[in-house]
């Protein structure tokens, strides 16, 4: 069965056993996939086929499905979440991609993110760099001083939360060539800067996280700025810069460990 | 003849929380590091919980399925977070949002619980704040806040369109701090696959590394499930794709109650479904009622013209439309509570005025044309712009509304290819939270001794309907302020039993239990995928246990969820194998829970013969369609025990009374 603005695509996929096997691209075909469909709507269709086919359904992280939860990883066509700007994977339509289109699917490609399955990769090094210093050091009371007691301006509030949309997602690190975790890293760290309650650690928070993100593998940043272009909540590369002066004047003038 | 002991202290309700903690045992710092407690989920409930407990000093193994904590589905809560800070000056009050919760819960919650909610609500904030949440501030550098349905005050605070993902990453940044200093454990990837009970008490679980696939053995003196809500019971939900029942059918089958399964809610601003391809629901934040309006063609010729593709929304002229909500309800408007504008939309469609362009016709238009001219016109008037033409009008409205929703409208059209600055957008109810879930008592514990639930994955605290923005204020009420506390008085006797042994018996059987339902799976020479039997369970749940029900549907739909889950244990198949990574076989553990909820939660709905929040009976109702609750008869809560199958599962009824809230009939109009 056959509609009329069903796409007929093939799709070369990444697949890999384990992280102690070496992988492949596999070729596959599917037939009429509505327009309206997401992209990993039509993953699911693909591994429908392939389970009743008798053969593995490609593994891939997903969870939400509403561009929010940062588990979606493929690299599609060359790009972090596919063509189309400030998306995740679960929010790329199949209207993007014409009949009759080949598409090329990975997983993220660094040292630092090695491969588990197919196209899931192992984020946990954002994981021990949030563990490092992404935080605030307070423990649950009741007894936190008032929510209003410590005016915050409007501009510096906005920009935290910018910088705090950040899904975890790692399309900046997939992006770069150098696999380098500066925009990740530079997000939580700008939240805090910004927030009178961060300034307090703010010395101690980029040194530790800094010296994590080095100790995992990440690449430097040399400035090229594909980080930012495929980041799913654009994020901006002022954050990488604001790190920088952090980290600069933190080496400077921070105590002695 | 019942079991159920609730617990609720004694005295005035606005002293009882504070005299229960000041008759507490308490665990002194140095017993605390000998003690263990699984928190099972990382949400808003779990995260806040493991943080608070290990900050405490107690050793906390968390668990989640997803790769970090910090993707737990609390990240898609969207609109904001209920408090009675009464920032606003305009007459909040902890009484208030107790009487607003349960008055919106239509008087099937537990007094003593919500007031309690409603007490540390302003905890909450002052906490997230401190933790470096972001929330949304005004220019003089204060918090801002906004309206949710089924209240009159502006309580809800909130991050843009994020609050969930504001205040999960928050509790994320807790946990972190103390998995750094190794007081967390954490176990991502992996999933809870059974409780352990020694002596009738909670001291572990059994769990599924999901990337190896090793079966583990986890022992601990508590065992908190925190693990959600069981939406995807009906498939299509705007739940995550993995949120599952599992953690809390589990300890049902050991012995806890499930309260109020049929208890769900049905959100009325989501994007409706596109086709049979589909996976998934996406909400529209309830935010987007504070301005935006509901509306039908009057006439039926314009909503036929509108599905057929030949006539636009913006053709119809204003006298042409129906704005129901506001029709019907004109006290409340647009910003009636959930079940209310939900049974409203499907009234409309089922009438023939649904303007989906989908198979079904099913959605309604939600318009924003009214507020853009609104803010323009006073944007003009700020900015001093004299005699400004329409355009200009339109293009500082847009401005304002792309402010206050950008992402939301973000979402929609990427979502649709839909542009809901220029065209109204539509939406259609979808299942989106759960009421019901593990029965539990004041402190939070459920039927089985030291097992506790929090979060939606209890049932305590939204009665039959929960309002918006109260999600996320239980979720982190449980676990930054209440757990902490009960826990404690149970855990005191606990401090000369020294750790747990994953060697005991006891632990031995339930591992062979977990590993024999994973080898039938593996070994099971079926037909058909596991998605196969969750699609065709989710239509008849949709069908007949959903926006209304009746005896006949729900008779129907006992028998059929039966047929169907007979028919999964020949016919499922699970490719792949036990020992490494693969979600087919995650998925069939979780569908068969599924399997077995959905027949109760049918039941649960045939039962309570009344028609109350989000459960709605056709034959109890008004002529004007209009819930119509039975006080005398089910002024209680259902917590059913397990006995096999859930045709024999038993129920039990914890009597609600009511000593401070008169019970009325709930009314918007």
């Amino acid at each position: 069965m056959s509609t009329a603005n069903g796409l007929n695509l093939t799709l070369k996929v990444w697949r890999q056993k384990n992280d102690k096997v070496k992988g492949q691209m596999e070729t596959y075909q599917v037939s009429d996939i509505s327009p309206d469909s997401s992209f990993l709507e039509m993953m699911d269709i693909l591994n429908e086929k392939l389970i009743n086919d008798g053969g593995d359904p490609v593994a891939f992280d997903h969870d939400c499905r509403e561009g929010i939860c940062g588990s979606c990883s493929m690299y599609i066509n060359g790009e972090a979440h596919g063509p189309g700007r400030e998306i995740t994977t679960c929010q790329l339509h199949m209207r993007e991609f014409k009949n009759g289109e080949t598409i090329y699917i990975e997983p993220w490609r660094a040292k630092a993110f090695p491969v588990i399955k197919d196209l899931v990769v192992d984020r946990g090094a954002f994981d021990r760099i949030m563990a490092a210093g992404g935080f605030v050091s307070v423990n649950t009371s009741g007894n936190t001083q008032d929510a209003n007691a410590i005016p915050i301006p409007k501009a510096d509030a906005d920009k935290a939360f910018d910088a705090a949309t950040c899904i975890g997602c790692g399309a900046c690190v997939a992006s770069c060539k150098n696999s380098s975790a500066m925009l990740f890293v530079s997000a939580k760290v700008s939240q805090f800067a910004l927030l009178p309650q961060g300034k307090v650690e703010a010395k101690e928070r980029v040194l530790n996280m800094v010296q994590q993100m080095d100790d995992e593998g990440f690449g430097n940043c040399s400035n090229t700025g594909a980080c930012e272009v495929e980041c799913p909540k654009g994020i901006s590369l002022d954050n990488i810069a604001r790190m920088n002066r952090e980290y600069m004047s933190a080496s400077f003038t921070a105590d002695k460990k | 003849m019942t079991k159920l002991d609730s617990k609720i202290p004694e005295g005035p309700i606005q002293d009882k929380w504070t005299n229960y903690k000041n008759h507490i045992k308490l665990v002194n710092p140095a017993n605390k590091r000998a003690i263990d407690v699984i928190v099972v989920g990382t949400g808003l409930a779990g995260g806040s919980a493991a943080a608070s407990l290990a900050e405490l000093g107690y050793n906390v193994k968390a668990f989640c399925y997803q790769d970090s904590p910090r993707r737990a589905h609390s990240i898609a809560a969207q609109g904001g977070i209920n408090a009675a800070k009464n920032y606003q000056g305009d007459g909040d009050s902890t009484y208030r949002l107790f009487y607003d919760t349960v008055k919106g819960g239509d008087y099937r919650s537990r007094e003593a619980n919500v007031y309690r909610l409603a007490e540390v609500s302003a905890n909450i904030i002052d906490q997230c704040v401190a933790q470096g949440v972001p929330f949304a501030r005004d220019y003089g550098g204060l918090l801002d806040n906004r309206s949710f349905g089924g209240v009159q005050v502006s309580r809800t605070f909130y991050a843009k369109g994020q609050t969930g993902q504001q205040l999960l990453l928050g509790c994320y940044s807790a946990m972190s701090r103390q998995i750094g200093k190794g007081k967390i454990k954490m176990y991502n990837r992996h999933e809870m696959l059974d409780i352990v009970k020694v002596d009738g008490k909670a001291r572990g679980i059994i769990a599924r590394n999901l990337v190896t696939g090793e079966i583990e053995r986890h022992s601990a003196h508590a065992v908190v499930i925190a693990s959600g809500g069981y939406g995807n019971v009906f498939f299509l939900s705007t739940n995550a794709m993995g949120s599952n029942v599992s953690a809390g059918w589990k300890v049902h089958k050991k012995g806890a109650f499930f309260a109020n399964p049929c208890y769900t809610q049905i959100h009325p601003t989501c994007i409706p479904q596109h086709g049979d391809q589909q996976s998934k629901l996406t909400l529209m934040s309830e935010s987007l009622r504070n301005d935006g309006r509901i509306w039908v063609p009057k006439k039926k010729e314009d909503a036929e013209a509108i599905r057929a593709g030949k006539l636009k929304p913006t053709q119809i002229a204003e006298e042409d439309r129906d704005y129901y909500l506001e029709r019907r309800y004109p006290s409340f408007g647009n910003l009636v509570p959930r079940d209310v504008a939900s049974r409203a939309a499907k009234e409309r469609c089922d009438a023939g005025y649904g303007v989906g362009t989908n198979e079904t016709g099913e959605a309604v238009y939600l318009d924003f044309s009214s507020a853009i001219m609104r803010y323009g016109k006073e944007q003009a008037n700020i900015q001093h712009i004299h005699n400004a033409s329409e355009t200009k009008i339109r293009e500082l409205g847009v401005d304002v509304i792309e402010k206050k929703y950008g992402n939301l409208f973000q979402m929609y059209e990427k979502i649709t290819a839909d542009d809901p600055y220029k065209t109204p957008m539509k939406i259609y109810p979808a299942v989106h939270y759960t009421m019901g879930g593990v029965w539990v008592d004041y402190n939070l514990m459920t039927t089985i001794e030291g097992c506790y639930a929090i979060g939606e994955a209890n049932f305590s605290d939204h009665g039959a309907n929960r309002l918006g923005a109260s999600a996320l204020m239980q979720g982190l009420a449980d676990g930054y302020f209440v757990l902490p506390y009960t826990i404690g008085d149970y855990l005191a006797n606990d401090i000369r039993t020294g750790e747990i042994s994953t060697d005991l018996p006891e632990f031995v059987a339930a591992e062979k239990e977990v590993t024999d339902r994973i080898d039938f799976f593996i070994n099971n020479k079926g037909t058909k995928s596991v998605d196969y039997f969750h699609k065709r369970l989710g239509k008849v749940m949709w069908n007949k246990v959903g926006m209304a029900r009746n005896a006949k549907g729900l008779t129907e739909a006992i028998a059929e969820i039966k047929e169907i889950r007979e028919e999964f244990w020949k016919e499922v198949k699970v490719p792949g194998s036990a020992d490494s990574m693969n979600p087919e076989l995650e998925k069939a553990g979780r569908v068969a829970d599924f399997l077995e909820l959905g027949e109760l939660f049918a039941r649960d709905a045939l039962l309570r013969e009344e028609s109350c929040g989000g459960h709605y009976r056709e034959e109890y109702s008004t002529e004007e369609g209009e819930a119509m609750r039975d006080d005398e008869h089910f002024t209680h809560v259902s917590a059913w025990e397990y006995k096999g199958e859930p045709a024999d599962a038993v129920l039990h009824k914890e009597p609600l009374n009511y000593e401070n809230i008169e019970l009325k009939t709930r009314s918007y109009k």
